[in-house]
C-alpha cells in the first residue's frame, strides 16, 4: 500500500534502515504487482519522455487558441544576451518550465507530473542538473521515486485535481514534489525532503485554478515557473537547515481544507479570478466565437 | 493512488480530462465496434462542447477512433489521418440531459453498415466511464478486460454466460445488468481479471437469445471482437 502520511514514510525509513526512495519503490511494488525491473523501466521511460519533450521544443509552435507558445525561446534569448536578473541554473529552470508547459498547450507529448497542467515543474528543476552533469540518471530516478511518494501522500490526504482543490493541488503539489526531489538529488535527508515539500506547499497554499477560457494556457503555463522556482528556493532552505514549523502532513491537510473552502468559480470552471476579468472574458469570447 | 498514476501517464497534451480521456473514449468505442468506423458522428456535450476545440477534444476523439493511444504524437493530425484511413466524420455539439460535463456521444457505422452508439464521459485524470451503449445505460471504465453481452431479456442468460466464464477459470471483478424495457433488450457488462479468449466470445455468440457479444482485452488495445 502507498503511504497515507509523510510521517509513516519517514518512520519506515528509520525502522528498515532504508533510503526514502527505496521505501517508496518497495511499497509501490507491493501495491502494483510490478517487478523491480518493470518499475525501473517505467521510470526510465518517463524520464526519457521528459527529456524528449524539452529537446523537441519548437519556438514557433502555437496552441490552438494562439495564446500559448514561444515564451521559453524568449527567456533563452534574453539569457544568452545576459539581460536577465537570473542566470545559470535558475534561468534554465524558468526556460524549462515554460518549454514543457508550452509543449503541453501545443498538443505535444508530456508526462503528467502529477497533472498535465503542472507538467513543467518537475522536469524544469531536474533537466538542468542532469544536462550539466550534476545529477546522473540513477540519481534522477531516485529523485523521481521520492517525488512520486510524496505525491501519493498528497493524493491520499488531499487531492491532485484543480477541479477539487484549485491550483495549489496541481502546481502547489508539483512544486512540493519537485522540492523534495531536489533535496534527494542534493543528498539531503528524508526529513529535509519532507521539510522542503512542506515549505513549498505552504508557499502556494490557497492558489486558485482560474484558467482563462477554461484552457490550460493562461495562467497555467507561467504558474509552472513559480512552481519550479519555489521548489528550488524551498529545497535550498531545507538543505540549509531552515524549517517551516508546520509538519508536512498538517500542511497537506490544510491544503485539503483550503481547497474544499474555495468557491466553485475558482476550481477549474473558467468562471472566477483571471477567467472572469474583462480581458479574460474577451479572450474566452474570441476563443469560443472563433471556433477555436 | 498508484505511483505511476501520480507520475504519469505519458500523454499528448493539453488536458488529461479533455484530451487523454477523450482519446480513451474514442478508442474504447472503436474496440466496441471492432474496427475503424466508416462513418462517425461525434457530438460534444457540456465542457467538451464549450472548450473542446481549444483542448483538442475533437482531434482526440477521432484519434481514438483510429486506434491511437493517449500518448500518440499523431493526435494533433488525426483529422487529416482520418480522411486517409477512409473514415468520414462530423463533429458537432449537443445537450445530453443529466450527463457528466465532459461527455461525448459517438454514432458509428462499420464497413458492413453495422451501427453502434456509444456515450462516454471523461471523469478526471484520463479515466473514463462508458455510460451508454445503443441507448442502454452502462457503467464501465474500459480499464479491465470487459465482456459486454447484448441479449433478449429472458431468464437464464446470466447463468449461461457466467457458467462459460467459470469453466475457463475467468474471475469476475464486477458485474452489471441493464435493460431497456422488461422482456425487451438487455445488456450485461462483466469486468474480468483474466483476458477473454476469442473462442469464449465465439461460443457465447452461438447461445440462443444472445444478440451480440463484445470482448475488450487490455493487452489488445487495437482489438476487440
Amino acid at each position: 500500500m502507498s503511504f497515507s502520511s509523510v510521517q509513516a514514510m519517514l518512520d519506515a525509513c528509520k525502522k528498515n534502515h532504508l533510503p526514502l526512495w527505496e521505501v517508496i519503490l518497495q511499497s509501490d511494488l507491493l501495491e502494483s504487482g510490478l517487478t523491480r525491473a518493470q518499475s525501473l523501466a517505467q521510470m526510465r521511460h518517463l524520464w526519457q519522455v521528459m527529456v524528449q519533450t524539452s529537446d523537441n521544443y519548437c519556438a514557433s509552435d502555437r496552441s490552438n487558441s494562439g495564446y500559448a507558445g514561444g515564451d521559453a525561446a524568449l527567456i533563452e534569448a534574453a539569457a544568452a544576451q545576459k539581460n536577465l536578473l537570473t542566470d545559470g541554473y535558475l534561468a534554465q529552470v524558468i526556460a524549462e518550465a515554460l518549454k514543457t508547459a508550452e509543449c503541453n498547450a501545443c498538443m505535444k507529448r508530456i508526462v503528467a507530473a502529477p497533472t498535465a497542467g503542472s507538467c513543467g515543474v518537475l522536469p524544469a528543476v531536474l533537466l538542468p542538473l542532469w544536462r550539466s552533469g550534476k545529477a546522473d540518471e540513477e540519481t534522477i530516478y531516485r529523485a523521481l521515486y521520492v517525488c512520486a511518494g510524496f505525491g501519493q501522500v498528497i493524493a491520499a490526504r488531499a487531492t491532485l485535481a484543480g477541479a477539487e482543490g484549485g491550483c495549489q493541488a496541481e502546481i502547489g503539489a508539483a512544486s512540493g514534489m519537485a522540492a523534495a526531489a531536489l533535496v534527494e538529488v542534493q543528498g539531503g535527508t528524508a526529513e529535509q525532503c519532507a521539510e522542503a515539500l512542506a515549505m513549498a506547499l505552504t508557499n502556494l497554499e490557497g492558489l486558485v485554478c482560474d484558467p482563462v477560457a477554461g484552457l490550460v494556457e493562461i495562467p497555467c503555463i507561467k504558474r509552472n515557473v513559480i512552481g519550479a522556482v519555489n521548489a528550488v528556493s524551498c529545497a535550498d532552505m531545507a538543505i540549509a537547515g531552515v524549517v517551516g514549523h508546520i509538519p508536512a502532513d498538517e500542511v497537506i491537510d490544510a491544503m485539503a481544507e483550503v481547497g474544499a473552502a474555495m468557491s466553485n468559480d475558482l476550481r477549474e470552471t473558467g468562471i472566477g479570478g483571471l477567467a472572469g476579468t474583462p480581458t479574460g472574458q474577451a479572450i474566452r469570447d474570441i476563443v469560443t466565437l472563433g471556433g477555436i | 493512488m498508484r505511483l505511476f498514476d501520480v507520475l504519469g501517464p505519458v500523454m499528448t497534451g493539453p488536458s488529461s480530462s479533455h484530451t487523454a480521456g477523450a482519446v480513451r473514449i474514442g478508442l474504447t468505442a472503436r474496440r466496441l465496434l471492432g474496427e475503424t468506423p466508416k462513418k462517425a458522428e461525434i457530438l460534444l456535450h457540456g465542457s467538451f462542447a464549450a472548450t473542446g476545440r481549444g483542448h483538442g477534444t475533437d482531434r482526440a476523439l477521432v484519434a481514438g477512433l483510429l486506434g491511437m493511444q493517449p500518448d500518440d504524437e499523431r493526435i494533433p493530425d488525426s483529422l487529416a489521418l482520418a480522411e486517409q484511413a477512409g473514415m468520414a466524420f462530423t463533429i458537432g455539439t449537443t445537450v445530453l440531459r443529466g450527463a457528466h460535463p465532459n461527455t461525448a456521444l459517438l454514432r458509428l457505422e462499420g464497413a458492413d453498415g453495422r451501427k453502434l452508439e456509444v456515450m462516454g464521459s471523461s471523469i478526471g485524470g484520463g479515466r473514463i466511464n462508458i455510460c451508454q451503449i445503443d441507448g442502454i445505460t452502462t457503467n464501465f471504465g474500459g480499464d479491465h478486460n470487459t465482456l459486454i453481452v447484448h441479449n433478449q431479456d429472458t431468464p437464464g442468460h446470466v447463468a449461461e454466460v457466467t457458467a462459460e466464464l467459470s469453466q475457463r477459470n475467468i474471475n469476475i471483478a464486477t458485474m452489471q445488468l441493464f435493460r431497456s424495457t422488461a422482456g425487451g433488450y438487455a445488456v450485461m457488462v462483466l469486468e474480468c481479471d483474466q483476458p477473454l479468449p476469442e473462442e469464449l466470445i465465439e461460443k457465447l455468440r452461438t447461445l440462443s437469445g444472445i444478440v451480440k457479444v463484445t470482448g475488450l482485452n487490455l493487452d489488445d488495445p487495437e482489438g476487440g471482437a
